[in-house]
């Protein structure tokens, strides 16, 4: 009895197979034109034919015929794959089972199918629906891809068939996430179609939000009482801020329920097209110089019936008044506008969620930068207390010097390793030669110090100019520090911010360590709290000052090589932080390497955030940053980590 | 007191210095006229006298940086901006009244007379058709009356002076923390002038202010040469104004703030309003100077603000001699008139075989080199000069070091 049934089982499976089988000949005759000289626009029929009929061997047919590997068969026209041989002769194999037919025919007794380009790419978009299953795995990404690319409802049965024969997990979730957004947008059945909309709801992807907003295409509609039968998206009141009421009379007058506005200008062009002698109306031409005249000598045009009368703003009021606006979804459903809504409000919620954190390491990164450049100055101005207007120049230097570097080692790798102590011994060299030569004479000058620096500034910057142009220099940076990391859609940050962010830190850190446990800490700190009562202990001021200087303006240097990596090279680089470096000093507190920190991640996150409310304008969220800052002194004239006691100096 | 015991002998006996700066610019401004094309022989071409007017205007602004610095101990680096505001306060003026009549020059050829509107909605697309806008933003609504701009020139620069100084001198900011937040202040305004929608035309700032409205058929010799007076009356006014409040109790007390702010506190006066006063008249008087420059200059933009311009200022003022009316004057003639002469391609390139020193690329480093060695060597300017004709010998003070020396402290002053 079991033999009997598989017995009978088999046939059934097999007979169908075998029949349909020859079958594949038989479709092909069917479009015979369209397959043996096929163009881009007719092979569609057959290609939609071939799918449909969902016989075994149409993906061979296709491949082969893509590689213009069909030939027919003059005598009957029934289509074979050719193989040449090597006596230009042609051997035939049967479609589909490929089974050799005949060898040795002639050139002459067959014509080569030879798709052009346009046709051969729609072949290939047919193909991919075969190799969403095809063993390499390198296809079945290429195919999922090209589907993502362009979604079409007839995807959704052979994605489905492909998922659990899926071995890699995330093209398996590919695949799934794939056929979720043909359910959700071209589903037969409403229920599977909620389900699909609902397990978007925790996607923040491009894509989905774009087919959850397909979904919930809405078309705008007038009428003069709201449509029972209709999926109302919502419904509009004219004077909101969705729709003023020129819009709204606008979107009557389209619909043909209501009178165009007769403005200023219509005025005009029909006053000026009906001049009689030089009168218009009975009113002189002399005398339209004001808006009301015109409007008076238009009224006597309209009583005359010339032009057409104007639209008073009760009539306006009326039309508005008589006629409701709305906005009607395209999907007739309310159940799955419903479910895609609250999808939609769910990814926003997450969106939003992610656009914080994006945010936050946004401002992380530019606190970091600021800090870079201010952290030198933390030293020379917040704990020495001079004002060095070349710090910029300095910055400026270490990144020319790491240009130069890349110049000489070619690799880029190697060459950062190299130009970062050598930026920092150029500019530290810089800064002591600067402190011998200008500063130490001007210690008890503060605001000559201010102005020496500046000229020593311009020159730098002008000598910098010449030597390297004004064009920008790259500064390449190695390539493990390309790209970014990316944790999704919204949060993403690129791998030098996180670098110049280890960096910052790095420098917290060691600055830190020399300041509070080093010798020449305690004496840095010795000299810059009583200088007097330092000398007279031993400590040379003058030596602790040079070194002091010189520290703060070598980690500038460093800080140039950093900032070069991200922006341009070039000789006005400087100028762009020196005044926010100041500020982080200022409004960190002076004096305190913690303060410089603070400091430059309050001005970060400040800035981020103004850019956030206004993203177009980044010069605006500056202004507004400065303006800020000056009032923030207000407040706390001594920044946001006053010294305390005796080190504060007053 | 010296003033005091001798009430009776008059200011300009008092301040010979008065008399020959007024002298010296009489006599500069009737050989510019009558050298110039239009009134005189023509030796001077047109543009050369737009240079010694605008020369002029600069001067201006630096007597009042020297009063706010030299005579008051405040760095203020912001005082270009507030001369670049009555620039652009006068520009809205010209540019209104020029592109008005543009404007209706083309619209006799309609067919119906122009109404109001219609005028100023042409207007407002030539004006702000470069920055992609039509309407007259907020802050032109005087700008189609000379006498409102006039008094904008005033009293913007001056109100914005009033609010910053008040703020700051309040938080007893000082020192080289005023002057940072003066740069501040000065980059904000800049910043805020580049964008687009400022209202002020990006950018592109305001152009064609050379030409007058009303007076298309004069000659531009002419106007050059009722903008140089214009701006000699105006120095010569302010060189007065100042000199006048510098002499008086008020510049006493101006200077003790200078030497000892904490000093002249503890005597009961008002320092915050003295310092509030001399801001504040400075920027007004810059405002005016900008408001004369401009004219001769045909253009303002955004760049003009920017902080670095606020530094020259400083660096002229420093070059020619603070604490001197005159050494401020001396300072921004010289170094304005050496920077064009470099800049502009009058001096002679050097060669030195190897490498050929051309001074438009190395005007700068010469002009930052050597302001460097003025602050070392030559704290008191080109004005210190005047001292060894004058023979005069600052008195030893014990507390008293003078305008260069007074920031010094105690311990680091001439033995007593």
């Amino acid at each position: 009895m079991l033999r009997f049934i598989m017995l009978a089982l088999v046939c059934a499976v097999l007979l169908p197979v075998t029949g349909r089988a020859q079958d594949l000949q038989k479709v092909l005759q069917s479009h015979h034109a369209e397959v043996a000289d096929p163009g881009r626009r007719t092979v569609g029929v057959v290609l939609d034919d071939l799918l449909a009929s969902g016989l075994p061997g149409v993906q061979t047919f296709l491949e082969r015929w893509q590689d213009k590997e069909v030939a027919v068969r003059v005598s009957d026209g029934q289509f074979f794959y050719a193989e040449e041989a090597e006596d230009d002769t042609y051997t035939l194999f049967a479609i589909p089972g490929a089974e050799t037919v005949r060898t040795g025919v002639s050139r002459d007794a067959i014509e080569e199918v030879k798709p052009n380009g346009g046709v051969r790419r729609e072949i290939r978009n047919a193909l991919v629906v075969f190799q969403l299953s095809d063993p390499d795995i390198e296809k079945r990404r290429d195919a999922v891809q090209a589907i993502g690319r362009s979604l079409k409802p007839s995807h959704l049965k052979s994605l489905q068939a492909a998922i659990p024969g899926e071995t890699d997990p995330a093209l398996k979730a590919r695949k799934t996430r794939l056929a979720a957004y043909l359910v959700a947008r071209y589903g037969k059945v409403a229920d599977a179609r909620i389900a699909a909309i609902a397990g978007l709801s925790d996607d923040i992807s491009v894509e989905t939000r774009a087919v959850l907003s397909q979904i919930l295409e809405a078309r705008p509609g007038v009428a003069e009482a709201l449509p029972r039968d209709a999926n109302i998206a919502r419904v509009l009141e004219p004077g909101s801020d969705d729709l003023s009421r020129a819009e709204a009379y606008a979107r009557l007058v389209d619909a043909g329920r209501a009178r165009a506005v007769v403005n200023a200008a219509d005025i005009r062009d029909a006053l000026a097209a009906r001049i009689d002698g030089a009168r218009v109306g009975g009113v002189p031409v002399a005398q339209l110089d004001t808006q009301a005249a015109r409007v008076r000598a238009y009224k006597v045009l309209a009583t005359d019936g010339a032009v057409p009368p104007l639209v008073t703003p009760a009539e306006q009021a009326r039309a508005l008044q008589e006629h409701v606006f709305f906005e009607v979804y395209r999907e007739v459903d309310s159940r799955i506008t419903d479910a895609a809504r609250d999808a939609q409000a769910s990814v926003a919620m997450r969106l939003a969620a992610g656009k914080a954190v994006d945010l936050t390491l946004d401002a992380m990164s530019l606190a970091s930068i600021y800090f870079l450049a201010a952290i030198g100055l933390a030293i020379t101005f917040g704990v020495m207390g001079v004002i060095n207007m070349a710090h910029g120049e300095f910055i400026m230097m270490g990144a020319y010097t790491g240009y130069l570097v890349q110049l000489v080692v070619p690799d880029y790798t190697l060459s950062l390793v190299v130009a970062l102590p050598l930026a920092f011994a150029v500019t530290f060299g810089a800064g002591v030669a600067m402190e011998r030569l200008v500063i130490r004479w001007l210690y008890h000058r503060p605001l000559e110090t201010l102005l020496a620096t500046f000229g020593i500034s311009i020159a730098l910057q002008q000598l910098a100019k010449n030597i390297f142009g004004t064009q920008a220099r790259p500064l390449t940076s190695p390539g493990w520090l390309d790209g970014a990391l990316v944790i999704n859609d919204v949060i993403q940050i690129s791998y030098i911010r996180i670098a110049i962010f280890v960096l910052a830190l790095l420098f917290l850190g060691l600055l830190l360590f020399v300041l509070n446990r080093t010798r020449l800490g305690l004496e840095v700190r010795a000299v810059t709290q009583n200088r007097g009562m330092a000398a007279s202990m031993g400590i040379n001021p003058d030596r602790i000052n040079m070194l002091t200087f010189g520290l703060g303006s070598g980690i500038a240097g460093i800080a140039g090589v950093a900032i070069g990596l991200y922006a341009k090279v070039t000789s006005e680089m400087g100028q762009d932080y020196i005044v926010q470096s100041f500020m982080t000093v200022v409004v960190g507190g002076v004096g305190n390497v913690f303060g410089a920190l603070a400091g430059a991640t309050m001005i970060g996150f400040f800035q981020k955030g103004i850019e956030w409310f206004n993203p177009s304008n980044t010069l605006a969220a500056q202004t507004y940053m400065i303006l800020f800052i000056i009032l923030f002194i207000q407040v706390r004239p001594k920044g946001i980590m006053a010294l305390k006691g005796r080190a504060a100096g007053d | 007191m010296p003033d005091q015991a001798t009430p009776t002998r008059p200011f300009a006996a008092r301040h010979p210095s008065v008399l020959w700066f007024i002298a010296a610019l009489a006599l500069f401004t009737l050989g510019v006229t009558v050298l110039s094309e239009a009134t005189g022989v023509g030796l001077i071409s047109t543009s050369f006298v737009k240079t010694l007017g605008k020369m002029l205007c600069l001067c201006l602004v630096a007597i009042a940086m020297d009063v706010v610095w030299g005579y008051c101990g405040i760095l203020s680096l912001g005082h270009f901006a507030f001369f670049g505001l009555g620039g652009y306060a006068i520009g809205m003026w010209l540019m209104y009244a020029r592109t008005e009549q543009i404007v209706l020059d083309q619209m006799t050829n309609e067919v119906l007379p122009p109404t109001g509107t219609e005028i100023k909605d042409a207007i407002g697309a030539q004006i702000f058709g470069v920055v992609g806008a039509t309407d007259f933003p907020v802050i032109w609504a005087f700008s189609h009356s000379l006498t409102l701009q006039l008094l904008m020139v005033v009293l913007v620069p001056g109100l914005l002076a009033l609010v910053f100084g008040w703020l700051a001198f309040r938080a007893r900011v000082a020192g080289v923390y005023l002057s940072i937040l003066t740069q501040a202040m000065t980059l904000a305004l800049a910043l805020y002038l580049f964008q687009n929608d400022s209202g002020l035309r990006g950018n592109n700032g305001l152009s064609g202010l050379q030409n007058l409205p009303g007076l298309e058929s004069v000659p531009q010799a002419q106007v050059s040469i009722w903008f140089f007076w214009g701006s000699a009356l105006a120095l010569g006014l302010g060189y007065l104004l100042f000199a006048w409040v510098v002499s008086g109790k008020i510049g006493s007390v101006i200077r003790g703030i200078r030497d000892d702010e904490a000093r002249v506190c503890f005597l009961g006066y008002n320092v915050e309003g003295y310092k509030l006063f001399v801001f504040t008249l400075t920027a007004v008087v810059a405002g005016v100077g900008g408001a004369l420059y401009y004219p001769q200059a045909g253009i303002i933009n955004p760049a003009e603000v920017a902080p670095i311009a606020s530094i020259y200022l400083a660096v002229w003022v420093a070059i020619g001699g603070r604490g001197r009316l005159y050494g401020a004057v001396i300072g921004a003639a010289l170094v304005s008139v050496l920077s064009s002469w470099f800049t502009g391609g009058g001096a002679p390139d050097v060669d030195l075989g190897v490498y050929t020193i051309r001074w438009t690329d190395w005007w700068l480093v010469l002009l930052g080199v050597g302001f460097v060695a003025v602050t070392l060597f030559f704290p008191k300017g080109i004005g210190g000069l005047f001292d060894l004709v004058a023979h005069r010998v600052a008195p030893v003070r014990v507390g008293d070091y003078g305008p260069d020396d007074g920031a010094k402290r105690k311990e680091e002053g001439p033995a007593e």
